[in-house]
């Protein structure tokens, strides 16, 4: 009877140790930058991002007034009693910001996310795209 | 291992500069170089039964992966494939290369008391996680007083 209180009381206070740990880390604003290639050619834009760790439901992405925002958030299982003992990955958030150029068409973002990887395609608007010109001979 | 030869890509360059600045004030770095950097990123933790490897290595098909133990060497080891368009496609033009290309091979020195029978490796949002026991024998024990 008594170990099963202290083992309720325990699991609460580690509960209320995690809430703690994550306003504090909702706080502090510092936030990873994640790697991407960006890569142009005629019909739009491919931008690909490497945000592991990351699953699809913590991903945000936004466009807004010109500007693209990608922010995830790291969500990794990890044993209850562990303890780092060595980290490269300390901030467990990724954001970056893009400022998109005019000719982008922001309505036809389409966007994948496969084990991190973040790959986004902004296709250039209709009037943007380049056309061929036939020049006829008379 | 970062692609910093892109003298225009500010970010990189700092990466570097710091990697060096930290390369220079550490006074006792691993006989294996300084790890700091690499591909993929490291996170290591440890419980009193087991050791926890996290390796951030996104976008990667969980056959290809190497993952060894060899008297107590943990080797992650594979190749990604840069999806960059090929030198023929004149009409494409890379903005901005900073994501990690080619092969890739990271080590890590575990303590004495891994058991080398028990490691399980899953791989997830792009994220591979080692799990290594401790032996039986190093874990805490309570000792009952008769």
């Amino acid at each position: 009877m008594n170990d099963t209180t202290a083992v309720t009381k325990n699991e609460h206070a580690s509960r209320t140790d995690a809430a703690t740990r994550n306003e504090a880390a909702q706080r502090s604003d510092s936030a990873l930058m994640p790697p991407v290639d960006v890569i142009e050619d005629s019909a739009g834009i491919t931008l690909r991002a490497d945000l592991p760790g990351v699953p699809k439901d913590k991903l945000k992405l936004q466009v807004e007034a010109g500007t693209l925002t990608i922010e995830g958030e790291v969500s990794i299982a990890m044993p209850e009693s562990m303890e780092a003992t060595y980290a490269e990955v300390s901030v467990p958030r990724f954001r970056r910001v893009f400022t998109l150029s005019k000719e982008l068409d922001t309505a036809k973002v389409s966007a994948e996310f496969k084990q991190g990887v973040l790959s986004l395609r902004i296709p250039k608007a209709e009037h943007a795209q380049p056309r061929r010109i036939d020049v006829k001979v008379s | 291992m970062y692609r910093s030869l892109f003298a225009r890509d500010v970010f990189a360059e700092l990466d570097r500069m710091q990697r060096e600045v930290q390369e220079a004030f550490d006074l006792s770095p691993s006989i294996r170089g300084i790890g700091r950097g690499g591909f993929p990123a490291l996170n290591v933790g440890g419980t009193p039964q087991s050791v926890e490897i996290y390796a951030f290595a996104p976008g990667l098909d969980p056959a290809t992966m190497e993952v060894n133990l060899d008297r107590g060497l943990l080797t992650i080891a594979g190749e990604r494939t840069p999806d960059l368009p090929s030198g023929d496609d004149v009409k494409a033009a890379v903005h901005i290369n900073e994501r990690f290309g080619g092969r890739f091979r990271r080590v890590v020195s575990l303590s004495d008391d891994v058991d080398p029978n028990t490691v399980a490796a899953d791989y997830r949002d792009g994220v591979l996680h080692i799990h290594v026991k401790r032996h039986q024998s190093a874990q805490p024990r309570r000792i009952t007083v008769q």
